[in-house]
């Protein structure tokens, strides 16, 4: 763990129960949890198990029901007002009336940035996720990648210094997965954000992160955290390293042993 | 056969042509003239008989030749029209002695016009302005056959004026009746309609988001706004003429009942539309509630108040013309209407019709081309 750094995300005995109409539903239970600044982390787990809860969580999209958790020392409603936070969804939702450029420009226009501003980080963020000339293009003229992409540009835009990331790149092919990859780890070393990933790809989060959490469902729990022994530098074919796949088997065994009881 | 490509309308114009020839006689004159050659009758086709059969024949053979499709196009275009202007013009001073030739004639030159239409849809234009005149010329084709076919058959078989006068007599009627329609499209729709239309759309658009404000609104005004869309119009209409008297306003209080709810429900559903994980967004941006609505909630509402607009636009032409049975000032499209038809003026009648058609379709189209520009964004739009 990072020690020294104040803690971004800090969660313990957090719970949370739907409820719904065949009785209630344990999405959370019991998570302990502290995110320090500049970290990548990931949570992994099948589906159903509370990471993309723990994720809205953490975004004041859902209210937890028991427990605490804080986002920058403040409670996540107090942080999302103060506007502490990007997040990508799994769509891009992105507006098709506005061109990029424009959809990019719509928080800014929520925080009443002035034009000229807003110009300025359309063009930082635009260059940051490579899609620089297509400014002008509707979403519905670019690819499913590129759509994603303008869609963190979007999440960037804020200059929020915590990302949260659901399953940003699950609808996308591998090809296009693996390049995206690429750029999102050079984007969390030139930017220095801490980024908080839900994904259900092994390699992905053994790939992006400095550790992973592993949690399994019925109810949502963590079962296990694993810090990444891996480099800063991660080059693609670091996959195929003894390391990288010692770190992988060690995640497979945490989901397995989470599904163990599942009946 | 490489010089032969056969269309069935042509071969069967053909058909029809040799079987009009064949039956002989045109017109009953024509019929008394062949029973009788000492004496001397008037009859129509004198002496063009033959080469108007002869000229559909011609233009069905060379349309079958292997010719440019524009070149096929053009000899159908001018046989079919050539042909169906001699015929209505032939028949002028005879109406309704036609015979069974006439009418098969009629419809040879129609299935020569139906494969000029088939020829001109196949075509596939690099241009763009081309491809914009095929898209008006076809369409133009089709709705002048309506008036050609109805031309010919009220004129030959002799239908009684009351019951369908034929276009030409509506053309004429229009014609010589300009200030009068004037005053009545500027009576009921340049101020009942326009204004009824605009304030019954905006109530009923303002209403939506009051309603979607403040939730007893949602739960109280919706049941109402649907019983006064269940309102009879006939009903309402009377009533109204007694609150705000015979003048427009009365007219344009009917077009605010008929146009107010469909826009209200449009708009409550339309405003429902946009998806969760935008609304999310709009929530991670700690957006309030009205850039809400602005930036997401109302363009993603677009095409539901678009839907809306354009049935109103039809509604408050109907509203505001049936209102005008009930009582107004001596102009008006339905005043006018209604009492013409009291004084056997059918083509007075069927002029209103067709001024009222005219200008719902350019209202209609108007309102739909602002529709395309607004929503350009949407699938049904461009398409994908």
């Amino acid at each position: 763990m990072t020690g020294t750094s104040p803690a971004v995300v800090s969660a313990s005995k957090l719970g949370l129960t739907f409820q719904t109409n065949d009785g209630p539903v344990q999405a959370l239970s019991n998570v302990d949890l502290t995110i320090g600044k500049g970290e990548f982390v990931s949570f992994i787990g099948p589906s159903g198990c509370g990471k993309t809860t723990l994720l809205r969580v953490i975004a004041d999209l859902e209210k937890p029901t028991s427990g605490t958790i804080s986002v920058n020392g403040m409670t996540p409603e107090q942080a999302r007002e103060k506007r502490a936070y990007g997040y990508v969804f799994q769509a891009a939702a992105l507006f098709p009336w506005r061109t990029i450029e424009r959809n990019v420009a719509l928080p800014l226009e929520i925080i009443g940035l002035s034009r000229a501003e807003q110009a300025e980080r359309i063009k930082r963020t635009m260059e940051l996720v490579n899609l620089s000339g297509f400014e002008k293009k509707y979403p519905w003229q670019l690819s499913g990648g590129m759509q994603q992409r303008a869609s963190i540009a979007r999440a960037l835009a804020f200059d929020a210094d915590l990302l949260l990331m659901d399953e940003p790149f699950g609808a996308l092919d591998e090809i296009v997965r693996d390049h995206l990859n690429e750029q999102l780890l050079e984007l969390w070393a030139r930017t220095n954000k801490t980024i908080c990933f839900v994904t259900h790809s092994i390699p992905e989060a053994v790939y992006l992160s400095t550790r992973i959490i592993v949690m399994s469902p019925r109810p949502g729990r963590v079962t296990d955290i694993i810090e990444s022994t891996l480099p800063k530098e991660r080059p693609l074919d670091i996959r195929e390293t003894p390391e990288f796949l010692a770190i992988a088997a060690r995640v497979r065994d945490g989901l397995r042993a989470g599904h163990s009881y599942d009946d | 056969m490489n010089w032969l490509k056969p269309s069935w309308q042509a071969v069967l114009a053909i058909l029809l042509c040799l079987v009009a020839l064949a039956l002989g006689a045109m017109s009953k004159p024509e019929a008394a003239a062949l029973a009788d050659p000492a004496a001397s009758f008037d009859y129509p086709y004198f002496g063009i008989k033959t080469p108007m059969i002869g000229l559909a024949v011609l233009a069905g053979l060379i349309s079958m030749l292997r010719i440019s499709s524009l070149a096929e196009a053009v000899v159908l275009f001018v046989g079919a029209h050539l042909v169906a202007w001699m015929l209505i013009s032939g028949i002028a001073g005879f109406e309704g002695t036609a015979l069974a030739p006439y009418f098969l004639l009629l419809a040879a030159a129609w299935l020569l016009a139906w494969r000029c239409v088939a020829v001109l849809s196949g075509l596939r234009p690099m241009a763009k302005g081309v491809r914009m005149a095929l898209r008006l010329i076809i369409p133009a084709i089709f709705g002048a056959w309506i008036l050609i076919i109805w031309e010919a058959v009220t004129r030959g078989a002799g239908i009684p004026f009351i019951l369908l006068p034929p276009p030409s007599a509506i053309g004429a009627r229009i014609a010589s009746s300009l200030p009068v329609l004037g005053a009545d499209v500027r009576q009921t729709i340049f101020k009942a309609v326009i204004f009824g239309y605009v304030v019954g759309s905006g109530a009923g658009f303002l209403v939506a988001i009051a309603a979607d404000r403040v939730p007893f609104l949602r739960r109280g005004l919706l049941p109402i706004g649907n019983m006064v869309s269940a309102l009879p119009i006939i009903g309402v209409a009377p009533i109204m003429v007694m609150w705000f008297g015979f003048d427009w306003p009365s007219k344009a209080a009917v077009v605010i009942i008929m146009t107010f709810f469909p826009m209200l429900v449009n708009t409550v559903a339309g405003l429902a539309a946009s998806g969760h994980m935008e609304r999310d967004l709009m929530r991670t941006y700690a957006s309030g509630y009205w850039p809400t609505l602005l930036k997401l909630r109302l363009p993603a509402a677009a095409p539901f108040i678009f839907n809306a607009l354009k049935i109103n636009s039809t509604l408050a032409l109907i509203g505001a013309i049936v209102a005008e049975f009930f009582g107004t000032p001596v102009v008006g499209m339905g005043f006018r209407i209604s009492t013409e038809v009291g004084r056997m003026n059918i083509d007075m009648v069927w002029a209103e019709i067709a001024v009222a058609a005219l200008a719902g379709s350019v209202f209609y189209g108007v309102v739909a081309l602002i529709e395309r520009a607004v929503t350009f964004w949407h699938p049904s739009v461009r398409g994908g």
